[in-house]
């Protein structure tokens, strides 16, 4: 169930006033990210790990790899798992226990992401062939919830990601042997997500805690390096028109090429 | 028992496996008042795909503190039937089907008159009884027909229906085998009264052109589900006349 939270009249007039105007109540433009800030490599536990900030949302993501069996219908592919967890730390909303939807849908958006546009290599991760193979889990941690979590929470996935390394190992008589040394995962692709609130019939680009309170609905859209949509979720109890997805469309194009500069370059 | 996949899902001719055009649905069957217990209900088949939908409500809230003080709550469980695939799935509920519920659950819910019911609950249960690709989009336009057969006010059917593309052409309507198979899969909802989009999803890839060509696509294929939905309600009720004039 989704887990309401109040807000004052007051409050939710003056955001749609604002956003009458072109405006926010924190002073961004309708297609501007809060601040963002990227971190990799925290967790020495962790074959990969990263921190995102996206204003005061915080997300960190670590990589474990693990050898294991191979999907049936794919034996000489790698196995990708992604998985969400709204820790109770994060906000007087979250509650513990196992995911809720709200977890599960966040942990799928981000796996479309990252599956559709084949951003991990999986068949260069494949040991022995219908038997054994490296299963990489990807694991989002919400630490602090300031609206937005699919933004965030995919690029922390990605920059962890690209900051996981994998350990050596050969094959001895059908046994696979841990070697010393690691290498990089081999990543192809570089999913970004691009999440838009509509409030007042009028779209913002990252939807912040106080707008995601009040929004009508939310639509997610993912782009791969190349510019091709991989991924779109839509999420909310309101519509969109036809035309303001299109226009969605658009804006999240530009919008992840932006973003994405960010997660290449840390 | 494994299929073997077939080479190709679009012909020579440009006609896929089961010999439709890219632009043509399956043939759709839609039945209102299936079952006797639930307040509303409908069944649908679309193809091979086959999915029974019940609607119970608007009733009393339990756990009563889910209750809320200025409309109902919507509530929806989208599951799948054991055999309603190839290799059997466990009756457990499974991630993608909790995901699915809440997709669907918000696909239905801008068409439904919430605050006209406060401390309600409207209870919505999808079974699919057979999956051969585009369950949830046909679960949504099952689950819309059956809100409608329980009475409750809304502001139009909610009809869905996916398009995608298959072998490099965008295509309506796709079976098990073309999403399995293709590049890319766009689940869409709308009401079409007001033009409003209440589900979107995709999953694959497409350029931003061959998106909105899709996009137009699954668009032409709702209204025509739409008049479809529209001719089953008032079959029923049209059997019902009859049946108290003999």
């Amino acid at each position: 169930m989704t887990t309401s939270t109040i807000v004052s009249r007051v409050k939710q007039k003056r955001i749609a006033q604002l956003l009458a105007k072109g405006k926010r109540i924190d002073g961004r433009g309708l297609t501007d990210y809060r601040e963002i800030q990227i971190e990799t490599g925290l967790i020495e536990r962790a074959e990969g790990s990263a921190r995102v900030r996206l204003g005061k949302t915080e997300v960190l993501t670590g990589i474990k790899i693990e050898i294991g069996e191979p999907f049936s219908d794919v034996p000489n592919e790698g196995v990708l798992t992604v998985n969400a967890e709204l820790v109770p730390l994060a906000s007087p909303t979250f509650e513990p226990g196992p995911p809720d939807e709200n977890a599960i849908e966040l942990a799928r958006v981000v796996d479309r992401g990252i599956r559709e546009s084949k951003a991990i290599a999986l068949e260069e991760l494949c040991l022995i062939p219908g038997k054994k193979v490296f299963i990489v889990f990807v694991d989002i941690y919400v630490l602090n919830h300031d609206g937005n979590l699919i933004d965030a929470s995919a690029l922390a996935a990605l920059a962890a990601l690209m900051n996981t390394k994998v350990f050596n190992y050969e094959i001895e008589n059908g046994e696979v042997k841990i070697k010393s040394g690691y290498k990089q995962l081999p990543i192809r692709n570089y999913p970004v997500a691009v999440t838009f609130a509509k409030i007042n019939n009028q779209l913002v680009v990252d939807p912040w805690l106080e707008e995601e309170n009040v929004m009508d609905a939310r639509l997610t859209i993912t782009f791969e390096k190349d510019g091709k949509i991989c991924a779109i979720q839509k999420g909310g109890s309101g519509c969109f028109t036809t035309k303001q997805i299109l226009e969605a469309v658009k804006i999240a194009s530009e919008k992840s090429k932006e973003l994405r500069k960010l997660v290449v370059k840390a | 028992m494994s299929q073997k996949l077939p080479e190709k899902l679009i012909n020579e001719k440009g006609l896929r496996l089961d010999g439709r055009k890219p632009d043509e649905l399956r043939p759709l069957k839609l039945e209102v008042g299936v079952l006797s217990n639930a307040d509303g209900s409908a069944y649908i088949e679309q193809g091979k795909t086959k999915i029974l939908a019940a609607v119970y409500g608007p009733k009393e809230v339990h756990p009563r503190h889910l209750a809320l003080p200025d409309r109902a709550i919507l509530r929806c469980r989208y599951h799948m039937a054991p055999f309603s695939v190839e290799e059997r799935k466990s009756p457990a509920p499974s991630r993608r089907e909790m995901e699915l519920s809440k997709v669907i659950r918000e696909a239905l819910e801008p068409s439904i008159f919430l605050e006209y019911y406060p401390r309600t609950a409207i209870d919505i249960f999808v079974e699919v009884l057979q999956a051969d690709g585009g369950t949830r989009c046909a679960g949504i336009t099952v689950a819309s027909l059956a809100l409608a057969d329980a009475g409750i006010p809304m502001r139009d059917l909610v009809c869905a229906c996916a398009a995608g593309k298959v072998d490099g052409t965008i295509v309506l309507d796709l079976t098990d085998v073309e999403d399995k198979k293709g590049e890319a899969d766009v689940p869409f909802a709308m009401m079409p009264n007001t033009e409003s989009v209440t589900l979107l999803q995709m999953d694959g890839m497409l350029t931003p052109e061959e998106f909105e060509k899709a996009f137009n696509m699954a668009i032409e294929g709702c209204r025509k589900i739409y008049s479809l939905q529209k001719e089953a309600l008032k079959a029923k009720y049209v059997a019902i006349k009859e049946a108290v004039e003999e």
